[in-house]
């Protein structure tokens, strides 16, 4: 079949996609493959793709193998390894020309159904299974490792490590390693002796890989939490962010047991809806605990009345949105940057809430904690804005850090003694001109400072007021709130372009490693650009002076309405026409390829006169 | 202190509790509310309640959803914070408030719009989740807030006030609260103090969620014939289980009852109840008997009032999840963050 096209050759720098059943046990060994890549020093960045379905449903796992460290989704497959034959003309069409495909070959395909220019490799990997094993699931799970056993022949990836990992995984359980290790080496034997190994793809050991840790976002939000001192978490399961719920109960379980009594330094309730869950993180909150919620945008729609409440009365709340494609149940199971207005301006009346968008699992960590310094301090709701991308993926991403001398910051809170020193209490007086002012806790003193918490108007000592005098007020330093707000957010993400330029990009959250990527890619093509990573709303002066020290500036998303370029214009009074849409929403994450081709359109190719001076 | 204060007019012989305080000291802002509202009854019912339990106002959080009755805590308890929520998400803010802080006492008060339709699936959730905390449905059949449509209790056959007549079936939240599980059901009547005010103490003392559908007609849309939440009806129809006494503390019984009569109760802190029974043959531990009763009661056209269900030693949230005995709003930075040397064992678990 070979000869009108050439086998590629890629080392260290391909893509390797698994079509499997959901179900049949694949996530694990698809993930074992990707540890063991990321073990010889080579990184690795897998994506599942799955549907909203437990079982018999098509899943992938693609992995992009990039000793460049290129993190995004490339967009071509470089190997398929077709476990789904209910998906198979699809898959295999995405093959890219002269790529591979390994396949089941108990049943050989007629020749009609193989690509014309791929190279097409064949193990038999459930006769050897039915062979071998008598049991159904074992025959199932057996066959998972088997090809995992059979790529290490075809990569040259190394068995010790595969080896090693799964002695780790199994620890203490002799039986079970040895079982395992012993259908790796059954597929990796059969296609040492039947294929000539390795193919034109290879892993060669690198030390590219650094310190980095491998770790999804949800887990590390959630890790944040627990970092951050929250103790109350009220949640609704909703795709993408149980498993940020999940991973908190888990980290509490480790870190959060008092070890006199074995009793919990945490509560969770799973709620019966969002309405709860919000509602209990709101009580947590005003009575002096640090809570949170995780949920995704239609949980976020039900939210609604109550974050309104939260901001009105100013009350800490923080939701993780961990975004997927909607609206309604949308893509459930598909990623999306599509709450950003939602969230950004939650609620009816006028609101405005803080939001941290994250890049990775690291600064998922570091937000997930400082979220809740935040909250406490504005006294407002703070949403921590994911999406099933860097939530759902394992990523490579630097390892967490934490300063021991840190301690929570709980904001303007008075104690006791405070209010019998002060001469006046009054919740809602701002004393100190930020627009924040001081709160109690309940039960805090016998005579003084208890006050009334209500969503209806109210006078500076928490009284309630239909004056429209008071009213105002109080909405001029909600917003005064907002403005101090800014310095206390993080701030934007600078890079500039190695040579001056009129272009830039504004993006954020998991758009960055495909955004990076693009940008060395445009380069090399003529089109110099500065790249403003937006890492929190509200907007400093910089993100406004950067947009205006620029003559064309790309706004790179992932929805349809090019919701953070709304935002940006409502926000700055930025003139739309300098803000150009990059938008890619249908659900895959978006690519490095999408920006480049979409920004060169725009662009024209040609380069404008710089701005800026030539920097030495 | 935000709350208006009333003239305070304290008569040197007003009685004091043991901690020193008048019945004062527990009353909060003039209310807003009708004159003749039932809910006005009721806070003066929470306010003797809790005079009488000799608690520090300080240390209760009052917490409400929206309507007329959702105002009223800003007219008890003073000194105490308060939190006016969201239209039938009292329920909620009070699990979260709870969880946050086992250490203060809990009430929480709902109208019947606030916790029968608006917030039904708050009210069923926090009955099967025990949250301690005493959960009062000042119910008139109404929403007097928003001036007098029917709410979800009201009875099949009730005319409203423009002559409407309600077609579609109430709901019984005490009957309910029995089905979800809570373990403390009661009913009264804001007409009867004699009753309520027993109730509640006897709803602060116990452990758990404590729920007392309250009667509280509504002078201004509700209280007409044809009304069956009007003072008139409720007067004539209310059929007591039981009378309550309240002993605090491991205080002796001493008067003399016949036997048979009188149940003795004894509550989590070592605190007794004292049913006097007025049905025979009622035990108030059979949740399906008292389940029976007021069905019974109701075909009959009768409304059971009383103590109508207290569970054996019930378990409360915190119990049941497990929480540290300080509050967890009070934990310090090095009880709750694990530390860099964590995150570097954590970091190499994850190569
Ligand atoms: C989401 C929402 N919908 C509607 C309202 C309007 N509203 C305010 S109070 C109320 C009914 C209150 O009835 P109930 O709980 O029985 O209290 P009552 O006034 O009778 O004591 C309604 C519908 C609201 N505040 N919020
Ligand atoms: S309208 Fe009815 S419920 Fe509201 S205050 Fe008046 S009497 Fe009470
Ligand atoms: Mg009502």
């Amino acid at each position: 079949m070979q000869g009108q096209y050439q086998p590629l050759e890629r080392c260290n720098d391909f893509v390797v996609k698994f079509a499997n059943v959901n179900g049949s046990g694949s996530a694990s060994a698809n993930r074992l493959f990707t540890r063991a890549v990321l073990r010889m020093g080579v990184p690795a960045t897998p994506r599942n793709v799955f549907p909203s379905n437990i079982e018999g449903l098509p899943t992938w796992y693609e992995v992009r193998i990039s000793e460049a460290s290129h993190l995004a989704r490339h967009g071509d497959v470089h190997l398929l390894v077709a476990m789904n034959p209910q998906t198979w003309d699809k898959d295999v069409a995405e093959i890219a020309p002269g790529g591979y495909l390994l396949y089941d070959s108990t049943r050989p395909m007629p020749p009609a159904k193989l690509p014309r220019d791929v190279v097409v490799l064949g193990v038999p990997f459930t006769a050897i299974c039915n062979r071998e094993y008598s049991e159904a699931r074992q025959r199932q799970l057996f066959k998972n490792i088997m090809y995992i056993g059979a790529l290490s022949a075809l990569l040259d990836l190394d068995l010790g490590e595969i080896e090693r990992l799964i002695g780790e995984q199994f620890k203490g359980r002799e039986k079970l390693i040895a079982a395992n290790l012993h259908a790796l080496d059954l597929g990796r034997t059969h296609t040492l002796e039947t294929i000539a190994c390795p193919i034109g793809l290879r892993i060669r050991r690198a030390n590219a890989v650094g310190d980095r840790i491998f770790m999804d976002g949800n887990s590390a939000a959630a890790l944040g939490a627990v970092y951050g001192g929250a103790t109350v978490a009220a949640w609704y399961p909703i795709t993408p962010s149980t498993s940020l719920a999940e991973a908190f109960q888990r980290y509490c379980a480790r870190y959060r047991v008092e070890p006199e009594s074995g009793r919990h330094r945490y509560a969770i309730v799973q709620a019966e809806d969002e309405l709860a869950s919000i509602g209990m993180v709101v009580g947590a909150a005003w009575n002096g605990a640090r809570a949170f919620t995780a949920t995704s945008g239609p949980g976020i729609s039900l939210m609604q009345e109550t974050i309104g409440l939260a901001y009105f009365a100013e009350i800490p709340a923080v939701i993780f949105d961990v975004q997927r494609a909607g609206p309604s149940t949308g893509m459930p199971t598909r990623t999306q940057q599509g709450d950003v207005l939602a969230c950004a301006y939650a609620s009816h009346g006028d609101t405005r809430h803080v939001l941290l968008f994250p890049e990775d699992p690291h600064e998922c960590f570091l937000f997930g904690a400082a979220a809740f310094d935040l909250a406490d301090r504005l006294q407002t709701p703070v949403f921590v804005m994911l999406d099933l991308e860097i939530g759902m993926n394992e990523r490579l991403t630097a390892p967490l850090t934490w300063d021991g001398r840190s301690r929570m910051d709980r904001g303007k809170v008075m104690t006791a003694a405070a209010l019998e020193s002060a001469s006046d209490f009054g919740r809602y007086l701002d004393v100190d001109g930020d627009g924040i002012t001081w709160r109690t806790y309940p039960g805090t003193h016998p005579q003084l400072g208890s006050f009334f918490t209500r969503g209806t108007s109210k006078n500076d000592h928490a009284r309630y007021t239909e004056e429209g005098a008071a009213y105002v007020e109080n909405m001029q330093r909600l917003l005064r709130k907002f403005r101090t707000a800014r310095r206390l957010v993080p701030r934007p993400v600078v890079d500039l372009a190695s040579r001056p330029t009129r272009r830039a990009a504004i993006y954020y959250g998991s758009t960055s490693p495909a955004m990076q990527e693009a940008r060395d890619v445009l380069a090399e093509d003529g089109i110099a650009l500065d790249l403003m990573r937006i890492r929190a709303y509200p907007f400093q002066d910089e993100v406004f002076d950067f947009i205006a020290s620029h003559e064309q500036v790309f706004v790179v998303e992932q929805n349809r309405d090019a919701q953070m370029r709304t935002l940006l214009v409502n926000e700055g009074d930025v003139d739309p026409a300098r803000l150009c849409r990059i938008l890619s929403y249908d659900g895959t994450p978006i690519t490095s390829r999408f920006i480049v081709r979409a920004i060169a359109d725009e662009a024209g190719g040609s380069e404008v006169v710089p701005l800026r001076k030539a920097t030495p | 202190m935000t709350f208006v204060p009333k003239p305070k007019l304290s008569h040197p012989e007003l009685p004091k509790n043991s901690l020193g305080l008048t019945r004062r000291d527990y009353e909060g802002a003039v209310s807003t509310l009708c004159a003749g509202c039932g809910h006005d009854s009721i806070s003066a019912a929470i306010i003797r309640a809790f005079f009488e339990l000799d608690l520090p106002p300080h240390r209760i959080a009052k917490l409400s959803g929206i309507g007329c009755s959702s105002k009223t805590p800003t007219y008890f308890l003073g000194r105490a914070h308060g939190f006016n929520s969201v239209h039938g998400r009292m329920p909620a803010v009070a699990t979260g408030a709870n969880l946050a802080n086992r250490e203060l006492v809990y009430i929480g008060v709902s109208g019947d719009g606030d916790s029968a339709s608006i917030g039904l699936g708050q009210f069923a959730h926090a009955m099967r989740r025990d949250v301690n905390m005493v959960y009062i449905v000042e119910n008139n059949g109404v929403y007097g807030l928003t001036k007098g449509q029917f709410s979800a209790t009201a009875d099949v056959g009730a005319k409203s006030k423009r002559g409407v007549t309600n077609t579609e079936s109430s709901i019984d939240l005490a009957a309910m609260a029995l089905v979800l599980g809570a373990s403390f059901v009661a009913r009264s009547f804001s007409g009867d103090k004699a009753q309520l005010v027993p109730l509640i103490k006897a709803a602060v003392l116990h452990r758990g969620a404590a729920f007392i559908d309250c009667i509280s007609p509504c002078v201004a849309f509700n209280n007409h014939a044809g009304s069956t939440k009007s003072y008139d009806y409720v007067r004539e129809h209310n059929e007591a289980v039981d009378s309550l006494d309240v002993i605090i503390g491991r205080e002796e019984i001493t008067a003399d009852y016949e036997p048979g009569t009188v149940e003795t109760v004894v509550l989590h802190d070592g605190s007794t109840l004292r049913l006097r029974k007025l049905a025979p043959d009622y035990n108030v531990h059979d949740r399906v008997a008292a389940l029976a009763h007021i069905q019974d009661r109701e075909r009959a056209g009768e409304i059971a009032t009383g103590l109508l269900y207290v569970g054996p030693e019930s378990k409360d949230l915190h119990e049941n999840l497990n929480t540290v005995a300080a509050p967890l709003a009070s934990l310090s930075d090095a009880e709750l963050c694990p530390g860099e040397a964590a995150l570097e064992t954590l970091n190499a678990a994850l190569r």
